[in-house]
């Protein structure tokens, strides 16, 4: 068992990076993550660390700087939210293309316009096809312990892919929380040393990076680097396992909450799961079957398990912390549908956009939801596909 | 007493209420088998603006990150703030209030319309203003706090956040010192 610690979301993650103790963390500071790097920099100033911390002008040349220093065959790591993570886009493609391990904090929150600087998942979903590992974490404990697994996994060889962590900004980035922190020493034994595979810098056997890749090669090339993501998910799995050994915590693809005999479901990440467990048992105690199904690995999305997860429910809610953007539904809604086309009970699946710009989602509005499932199962009827939670007047 | 304590604070932007939430969430949780969360709505961040900051404190692992509170008790650590903010919103029947403010309580129970509720003032502005020099209430409303609610002793509230204060390493013996002179007042004149 860890130390009981009461800190930040930002904190934990800053921990984490110090005990990780990568050689190389270059960042630019962004609304909400900053106490990120900021904590770093201080623990490199105290002597905590030993990482070079590479200041830079921008987080494009963020990204850029730690896709030239996992070449060369360092363990890398950044932190960003929101623009901070849309001006690095270009070069996320170009970390996940050249499969460098690079694990990235985000604290997400909502992009601007109109200018917003809290809580939502618009930047996060906006990476979703950059080829990098997603996974989610409801509170500081979670992130904290997803970034130490997260090395783990994008750096093992089958793998070689990299990874993100991403917490909700302020609500878990800015929000004192009591969690345990591990022992510098057993943590870094968890993670291991990392041995690159192809350093730029190993001039015995040198190597090109960033090759060209003509028309005749780009394709294989990417289907090669999909492989890797997708291995990604028995990696989640088996790293979640020995996490759960070391540490008494453990993790997998998604977590059940109240799942057994659950008939009405709500899928959903991030810390609104923790204001929905709540809900849920004031819902149980008056004989609602409701269930949680907290989705933690996003990419590659586990679509198989889900949807057998959720062939038994009699009626499923998915919340969205993304505008829909014009599809049918936000992406972890159009996921979870498409999924369930595939088992024989398909249950009605309905999408709520919730908490953008840091909007509060409160359990009287989870209730609501469940309300809104118990109604459509009654029925028969599916009167809204799609609605929003704690939107001023109504939608549609 | 139930561990089980909901806390609002309001202020504004730059006399620490935030600041005052999560110091209270750190001491509480020191306690094993005591969690606790700290956190605030954060605006536009301008200093004088008003803010609403939150403690949660609880016997199991605190889930709920929405807002949403029926607070036990409610701080008040900016005398203007009386007829702006909805002090009792939420307000449990049983709930308790402490307030900033240079007046005396029935002055303040009928501006607030608390009539029926436990309420307690302190002049924190002028014990921060005799102690530090400046007008920063929220380490004495912590010590307010401390005695209203029976939290800690005047000894733990005292050493508990000067603790923090010392291991942050951002302050100087002077502030340090005027922050416990200002603890220690607030604990002995609230009322």
């Amino acid at each position: 068992m860890g130390k009981k610690v009461a800190l930040t979301g930002n904190e934990a993650a800053a921990h984490a990076m110090r005990q990780i103790n990568p050689d190389v963390i270059a960042a630019f500071p962004i609304t909400p993550s900053t106490p990120i790097p900021q904590g770093v920099a201080q623990f490199i100033a105290d002597g905590k660390m030993d990482t070079e911390f590479v200041t830079v002008e921008s987080e494009h040349s963020a990204m850029s700087a730690c896709v030239g220093a996992a070449a060369a065959g360092g363990r890398v790591m950044t932190a960003t939210s929101a623009n901070g993570l849309a001006l690095m886009w270009e070069i996320l493609y170009i970390a996940s293309g050249s499969r460098l391990p690079i694990v990235t904090a985000i604290a997400a929150r909502a992009l601007s316009g109109p200018l917003n600087i809290h809580g939502d998942h618009s930047d996060v979903m906006g990476i979703r096809d950059a080829g990098w590992i997603e996974i989610a974490a409801e509170n500081s404990q979670e992130t904290y312990d997803g970034l130490i697994q997260a090395i783990k996994i994008a750096e093992n060889k089958d793998v070689m892919t990299p990874a993100t962590v991403f917490f909700d900004g302020f609500d878990i980035s800015h929000s004192i929380e009591i969690w345990e922190m591990e022992e510098d020493k057993k943590v870094k034994d968890f993670i291991g040393e990392y041995t690159p595979l192809y350093p730029l810098l190993n001039t015995k056997e040198p190597v090109t990076h960033g090759a060209w890749a003509p028309p005749d090669w780009y394709f294989e090339h990417r289907m090669n680097q999909l492989e890797g993501l997708l291995n990604a998910k028995e990696v989640v799995k088996q790293v979640g396992k020995e996490f759960g050994k070391e540490f008494g915590r453990e993790y997998g693809l998604f977590e059940e909450y109240k799942m057994d005999d659950a008939e009405y479901v709500i899928v959903a990440m991030g810390s609104v799961c923790g204001t929905t467990k709540d809900a849920i048992d004031s819902l149980r105690a008056q004989g609602v079957k409701a269930g949680l199904l907290k989705v933690r690995l996003f990419r590659p999305f586990p679509y198989q398990e889900i949807a057998e997860l959720l062939s038994n429910a009699k009626a499923v809610a998915v919340l969205d912390r993304v505008s829909p953007a014009g599809a049918q539904g936000g992406p972890l809604f159009t996921e979870v549908r498409s999924a369930l086309y595939d088992v024989n009970n398909r249950p009605p699946v309905v999408d709520y956009t919730y908490g953008l710009g840091g909007r509060d989602t409160q359990p009287k509005h989870i209730k609501s939801v469940y309300e809104a499932l118990m109604q459509i199962v009654n029925t028969g009827k599916v009167e809204k596909q799609f609605d929003c939670l704690n939107l001023r007047g109504t939608w549609g | 007493m139930s561990k089980k304590l909901d806390i609002r604070w309001h202020g504004r932007a730059g006399q620490g209420a935030v600041t005052a939430a999560k110091t209270l969430a750190e001491l509480i949780s020191q306690e094993s088998g005591v969690y606790a969360q700290g956190f605030a709505i954060y605006g536009a961040e301008k200093r004088g603006a008003p803010v609403v900051a939150f403690t949660r404190v609880d016997e199991k692992p605190i889930r709920d990150h929405s807002a949403h509170m029926e607070p036990d008790i409610v701080l008040l650590l900016d005398p203007t703030l009386l007829g702006l903010v909805d002090v009792k919103e939420g307000l449990k029947k049983s709930g308790r209030v402490i307030v900033n403010a240079p007046f005396d309580k029935q002055q303040v129970v009928d501006e607030l319309e608390l009539q029926g509720y436990d309420v307690y003032v302190v002049d924190a502005n002028k014990i921060s203003m005799d102690a530090l020099g400046r007008a920063i209430p929220n380490t004495p409303m912590i010590g307010a706090l401390a005695k209203v609610t029976g939290l800690f002793s005047k000894d733990e509230i005292v050493k508990g956040v000067i603790e923090l204060l010392e291991e942050s390493g951002k302050f100087p013996q002077k502030i340090i010192d005027g922050n416990r002179q200002s603890i220690e007042k607030a604990y002995e004149e609230v009322k």
